[in-house]
């Protein structure tokens, strides 16, 4: 199974679950999304559950809160990244804090399913990677899989939630990665970071698409006789310290990978975290390796901005090295 | 009525609005209502017909460099040039137009080249460096987005006493969006000079107009926001031109916005990336092709001697030409320096930024 069928697989099996669940987005009816996620599922559960809408994300957004604040379980689709911000708002000012303005009196068990990141040769808008943004709205989860297991399991832990989640999907791997996927409906934990790899030398983070390049690396570090540990985070927030912390405790080395801009990054934030809590454990200091401090670039350069195999395997090095 | 809550209780009416419909050429090319005073000058309406087919030939040629993997995604405008051009021969060059993704017939007109239109689909910034007037704004992406700009750009000129017009392009599925709307409520309260054109092609990538809007016009839409609109046949460049050069006329005059909902049908793929055979039937789309832009216009200039095989034939091969010089240059042009991603961020780069920019210096091009 694709990444994007373990997302399709999760829809319907939640669709199937629990007839609260309901999908809303452009396109997601009769085309099936404009990635395919929700195709056939508009044919099997009704215009009524899955639902096309106009073309506005503050509508879409907006929709979501007020569905979910009657019990609901509205599960909206953003079409590109880009395209999100006009819900900006909404997730803001509302989504975020329904339960903390209303003190538990209303709540807000929503799913934004955004796909997320460049590499596919897309036009302007359609290859940003604004995670921290979103991960800096206390109130809000932020989920990102790496893997179709990953994206079944939790996705269906998403829609279960009690609170909204923003679950964004690489489109770089939709497709590229395979994976076996038992459809038994078990959700997979949120808030626990996923130890893809162990090793002794250099622990390797990442989320998202990168993830792949990041194993790699460690492939290539293996080559070298250098034993890099992978931790895919998987949610970003509220994201697993522990993790990370033990990690770097038994390494003592670190490399943080992203493909979003390098300055306020969440790279920034677990470098942080490091610092504070694991800097007597350090043998080197944690190196971000992220895209660059600019917009995106259109197709012909995107390859230059993404963070590659051999970065990733430099910095690891290099800070292996650090003595 | 009786359904109407205030039916029975004979209230009295307060405000009644009327939405007007301008079309000239049927689509066999007969004339349904007497021309517009620029159409009795038959060259007019002749280099109208050539911005057409020009943009068409290209149209055509950036989908084939697409399907052979030498150009990005990349959204046709097949059966809708009439709009793109009509509404771009009405405008002054001192005039901004702010475009969408799909007007390419616009911007030819105004001035861009084939290969910089190419080379912006082909995923590179260089091809919105373009050679139409400077401060037109590049195609917008983000749906609807481009409507307030409209609107600021509007007031500059108003500020300044500037006659200048801002004439903002976007689709039938962008009048969903609140940026619409708030620009138009904007440009009302100030009356600025600024024309909205919604292309309406009823269809959103997948979304039939029908599921955008229960409203029976789009132009009715202005209404609320306190100045007038007008349908126009979309497929009738005469139409299409009339009611622009009548609106930008009127807010170059400082009589304020206007609405056109200029109704036409997308015959093509939503983009190449999409496959319109899973939302449509063929048949509708056969049946829209009965309606598309050129026959009507060829027949009606034909019928007035104006226009004949010949000359056809000679336009399509200066068309060809064109296109293929432009293709070649496209190809040709140059790879970049990675390191350029951070050209034109700021007026000059932070010095925080340098280092980033100098990793990148000496990574090869492409
Ligand atoms: C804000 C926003 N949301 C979603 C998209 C993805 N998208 C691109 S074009 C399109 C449909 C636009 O329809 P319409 O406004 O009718 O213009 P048309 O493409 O028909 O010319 C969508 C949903 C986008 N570009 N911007
Ligand atoms: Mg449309």
């Amino acid at each position: 199974m694709t990444l994007v069928e373990a997302v399709n697989a999760a829809l319907a099996r939640a669709l199937a679950d629990d007839s609260n669940v309901v999908l809303l987005g452009e396109d997601i009816g009769v085309n099936g999304g404009v990635f395919r996620a929700t195709i056939g599922l508009q044919q099997r559960f009704g215009r009524e559950r899955v639902v096309d809408t106009p073309l506005a994300e503050a509508l879409i957004g907006g929709l979501c809160v007020g569905m979910a604040a009657q019990g609901l379980k509205p599960v909206g689709e953003i079409q590109f990244m880009g395209f999100l911000y006009p819900c900006i708002d909404q997730l803001v000012n509302h989504a975020s804090r329904l339960r903390h303005r209303t003190q538990g009196r209303l709540s807000c068990p929503m799913v934004l399913r955004v796909p997320h990141g460049a590499g596919i040769r897309a036009p302007e808008h359609h290859s940003e990677s604004t995670e921290a943004m979103l991960a800096h709205i206390p109130g809000l989860r932020v989920v990102m899989p790496s893997s179709p297991e990953r994206a079944y399991g939790l996705l269906l832990a998403a829609i279960r939630d009690p609170d909204p989640v923003i679950f964004l999907e690489p489109t770089r791997i939709y497709r590229a990665v395979k994976g076996q996927v038992e459809d038994n409906g078990e959700a997979l934990p949120l808030d626990v970071a996923f130890v893809l790899r162990e090793g002794r030398d250099v622990t390797l983070i990442s989320w998202g698409a990168m993830v792949r390049e990041t194993m790699a690396a460690a492939d290539q570090l293996a080559a070298e006789h250098l034993d890099a540990e992978v931790i895919d985070l998987a949610t970003l927030k509220p994201y697993d310290a522990e993790t990370i912390l033990a990690s770097v405790a038994k390494t003592g080395r670190c490399v943080i990978v992203h493909e979003a801009a390098r300055t306020g990054g969440f790279g920034a934030e677990i470098a942080a975290s490091i610092a504070e809590r694991a800097l007597l454990s350090l043998l080197a200091p944690p190196v971000r390796i992220t895209g660059y401090d600019t917009v995106i670039p259109l197709p012909r350069l995107e390859q230059h901005y993404m963070p590659s195999v051999g970065r990733i395997v430099a910095a690891a090095r290099k800070v292996c090295q650090f003595s | 009525m009786s359904d109407q809550p205030t039916a029975g209780e004979e209230l009295p009416v307060i405000a009644r609005f009327e939405v007007r419909r301008r079309a000239y050429l049927a689509p066999d090319g007969t004339v349904a209502r007497s021309l517009p005073q620029f159409a009795a000058d038959t060259r007019v309406l002749v280099s109208l017909y050539r911005a057409m087919v020009l943009t068409r030939a290209f149209d055509l040629k950036a989908v084939s460099l697409q399907r052979t993997g030498r150009l990005g995604t990349y959204a046709p405008a097949l059966g809708q040039e009439a709009v793109a051009v009509g509404v771009a021969s009405a405008m002054l060059p001192e005039d901004v137009l702010l475009p969408s993704y799909r007007d390419n017939g616009a911007l030819l007109w105004r001035g861009v080249k084939m290969e910089e239109i190419l080379l912006f689909w082909g995923g590179d910034e260089r091809g919105n460096d373009s050679s139409g007037p400077a401060h037109d704004f590049p195609p917008c992406i983000p749906v609807g987005s481009q409507a307030p700009h409209a609107a600021g750009v509007a007031y500059a000129f108003k500020l300044r006493r500037e006659p200048r017009v801002a004439v903002c392009l976007f689709g039938d599925g962008a009048t969903s969006k609140g940026d619409l709307w708030e620009a138009m409520n904007f440009a009302g309260v100030w009356q600025l000079p600024v024309v909205f054109i919604a292309n309406n092609n009823q269809w959103a990538i997948s979304v039939p107009l029908r599921l955008q809007t229960a409203s029976a016009t789009l132009a009715q839409k202005a209404i609320a926001a306190g100045f007038s609109g007008e349908q126009v046949d979309g497929n009738d460049v005469i139409a299409v031109r009339a009611a622009a050069e009548r609106a930008v006329t009127a807010a170059r005059s400082g009589k304020g916005p206007f609405f056109i909902e200029a109704v036409t049908y997308r015959l093509g793929d939503h983009t190449t990336a999409d496959d319109a055979a899973r939302y449509r039937p063929p048949e509708e789309v056969q049946a829209h092709w009965k309606e598309e832009p050129f026959a009507r216009l060829r027949s009606y200039l034909v019928s007035q001697k104006a226009w004949g095989k010949s000359q056809e034939e000679e336009l399509a091969g200066e068309c060809q030409e064109r296109v293929e010089a432009a293709v070649d240059r496209y190809l040709a042009t140059g790879p970049r320096a990675p390191e350029t991603m951070f050209d034109h961020l700021y007026a000059e780069l932070p010095k925080a930024y340098r280092g980033q920019r100098d990793e990148l210096q000496g990574t090869p091009r492409a």
